[in-house]
């Protein structure tokens, strides 16, 4: 951005000093001028992500992932879904950025540099599931407000920085905490200062987890800026807006936190059961907590012919927000039997678990291969799309796929 | 008859000078005039595709319409179309309207809350237009509880 502020100027500058005129004409420029350059064309240039990625916003950005794309053990950046609430910041400078602790439930408030966080806590990796509460929305009907997420608004990256915990003891917290909530930089689409564009937050049992990072890379390198660069709070298994991005403050508050998106109908769904489309007062809402158990059929892609008599093997990954996914099943028949696939362990707790298959096909025909993911606790993911919110929240009904046989 | 001959060279060069003068006067008008009407045609980084965004066409053509879809925004050309342009388009993109498929109850719902905490303004007249617009335009379609599997891109699989 900046460079183009740069040859904007010097364009105007030599021709200024061309005809030795002052840049009177800067006043004629049009008014859209800086909103088309600002507005890069090309969102997967300007985050390195895929051609083939589906755009739903441009304003916010938000885009996410084709089933087939998240086939990587570990998700690379080029497949990771963006949801911004705000504008993506700019210009950050790393060397000044620093985080603050406030609220009602420090003993006092504390400001590190990110180098202090860098060197004084120790550090950890972990690969950590992050899902878009909102994940599967385009399917509720009647249809939900927001943006119409597929499938795709999921990944599994390796996080690493230091334990939020850790520093929580560096900072003195007093014993009414109750939740964390933190604060970013991004700007309110508005553009009024006064508003934030989400302040979310987590309990303090789930602030204090061994695998809730304060994190400064994301695979290995620097956190890509439109996914939180330079700090991130990482919250895996929960909806991936308890993760926020351009961390820069955080209270830890003696109530429950009541920032930007924490209440109302954001982030929530009815406490009790409710019929399609029905109305829920804010107060009948209870915040998202874990993500259910959901599996996702990364290979092969939608649409494969196979010649009649070879076998089709299958993979993806399946996840249960807090909880470990412990059987996946197929079927080609609609659910009339089901097949158990292999399944791993996860890496480390949190990080989404792989599966694969070896499927025969009786005969020739279209076929439909369903995957349903069980979790510990013996819940599992249904096949129709499950309870209707208003939000259109937390839609982990079964992933398919097309299959012909030729 | 030398005399004459020197007075009418004479002439012929003051006569020239004037001529030269004239179309140097005539030249920088001329540039004069390019630079007011197109001021980046002096730029010399304008070949560079840095300065692209600098586009004179889409100034030209902001609010075109092909095969009946508005091109900035990618919206329906209908009846209210501009008004949906002018007031939901400004602090998010039109895809977030398109693929949001509600009926007029909700949609008002939805424009209370952005007034009530986003700042939108009072829409006055034009927020029947809207509306109408949206639940014409991008009616809601009925989905059930689980869609059939469309629009398959079918491919050869060898393994």
């Amino acid at each position: 951005m900046k460079r183009r502020h740069f040859v904007k100027r010097t364009a105007l500058g030599s021709l200024a000093g061309l005809l030795g005129a002052e840049i009177v004409f800067g006043a004629n420029m049009p008014e859209n001028y800086d909103l088309l350059g600002l507005q890069d064309p090309d969102p997967f240039k300007l985050f390195g992500k895929d051609k083939e990625m589906k755009v739903l916003n441009s304003n916010p950005w938000n885009m996410e992932a084709l089933a087939h794309q998240l086939d990587d053990r570990v998700t690379p950046n080029p497949y990771i879904f963006v949801r911004n609430n705000g504008k993506v910041p700019e210009n950050i400078n790393e060397k000044e950025w620093t985080l603050t602790f406030d609220g009602e439930s420090v003993k006092e408030e504390k400001t590190f540099t990110l180098e202090e966080l860098k060197t004084k806590f120790k550090q950890y990796t972990y690969q950590l599931t992050l899902e878009c509460g909102g994940n599967g929305r385009r399917e509720f009907d009647p249809p939900a407000k927001g943006n119409q997420w597929d499938i795709g608004a999921v990944f599994c990256a390796n996080w690493t920085g230091v334990r939020l915990g850790d520093v929580l003891d560096a900072v003195g917290i007093k014993s009414d905490a109750v939740y964390i909530g933190y604060h970013g930089i991004d700007q309110h689409l508005s553009g009024d200062p006064t508003k934030a564009s989400i302040s979310r937050g987590v309990p303090m049992a789930k602030a204090y987890q061994d695998e809730t990072l304060l994190a400064f890379q994301m695979n290995g390198k620097d956190i890509p800026l439109v996914h939180g660069f330079p700090l991130r709070l990482v919250c895996g298994g929960w909806p991936a807006s308890a993760s926020g991005k351009w961390v820069n403050r955080i209270s830890v508050r003696n109530k429950v936190h009541d920032g930007e998106k924490m209440m109302g109908t954001a982030y929530r769904v009815p406490c009790n059961p409710v019929a399609p489309g029905e109305k829920v007062k804010d107060e009948d809402m209870c915040i998202i907590e874990s993500m259910p158990v959901k599996s996702l059929i990364t290979y092969p892609k939608t649409g494969a012919q196979l010649a009649e008599g070879k076998k089709l093997t299958i993979r993806g990954h399946a996840w249960a927000g807090e909880l470990e996914v412990t059987k996946v099943y197929y079927s080609i028949d609609f659910g009339v039997t089901w097949s158990e696939c292999n399944l791993e362990k996860p890496v480390n707790r949190l990080a989404w678990q792989h599966f694969n298959a070896s499927i025969d096909f009786p005969k020739k025909g279209y076929y439909e291969v369903w995957a349903r993911a069980v979790d510990a606790n013996g819940d599992s993911q249904p096949m129709l799309v499950p309870g209707w919110n208003p939000k259109g929240y937390l839609n982990n009904a079964c992933h398919r796929i097309a299959v012909k046989i030729v | 008859m030398k005399k004459q001959d020197e007075f009418r060279e004479k002439v012929m060069a003051i006569y020239k000078v004037l001529i030269v003068s004239c179309i140097m006067v005539f030249l920088i008008g001329v540039l004069g005039v390019i630079y007011m009407v197109s001021p980046n045609s002096f730029s010399f980084e304008s070949n560079k595709p840095t300065t692209k965004m600098v586009s004179v066409d889409e100034e030209d053509d902001w609010d075109k319409i092909e095969n009946g879809i508005h091109i900035r925004t990618g919206l329906k050309d209908a009846e209210g179309l501009m008004a949906v342009v002018n007031n939901c388009t400004n602090c998010h993109s039109a895809q977030l309207v398109m693929e949001n498929r509600m009926n007029e109850e909700r949609w008002i719902q939805t424009i209370r809350w952005m007034q009530e905490t986003q700042n939108l303004w009072d829409l006055g007249k034009n927020e029947k237009i809207i509306v109408d617009y949206l639940v014409t335009n991008y009616p809601i379609i009925n989905k059930g509880r689980r869609e059939n599997l469309n629009e398959i891109e079918w491919y050869s699989l060898d393994e």
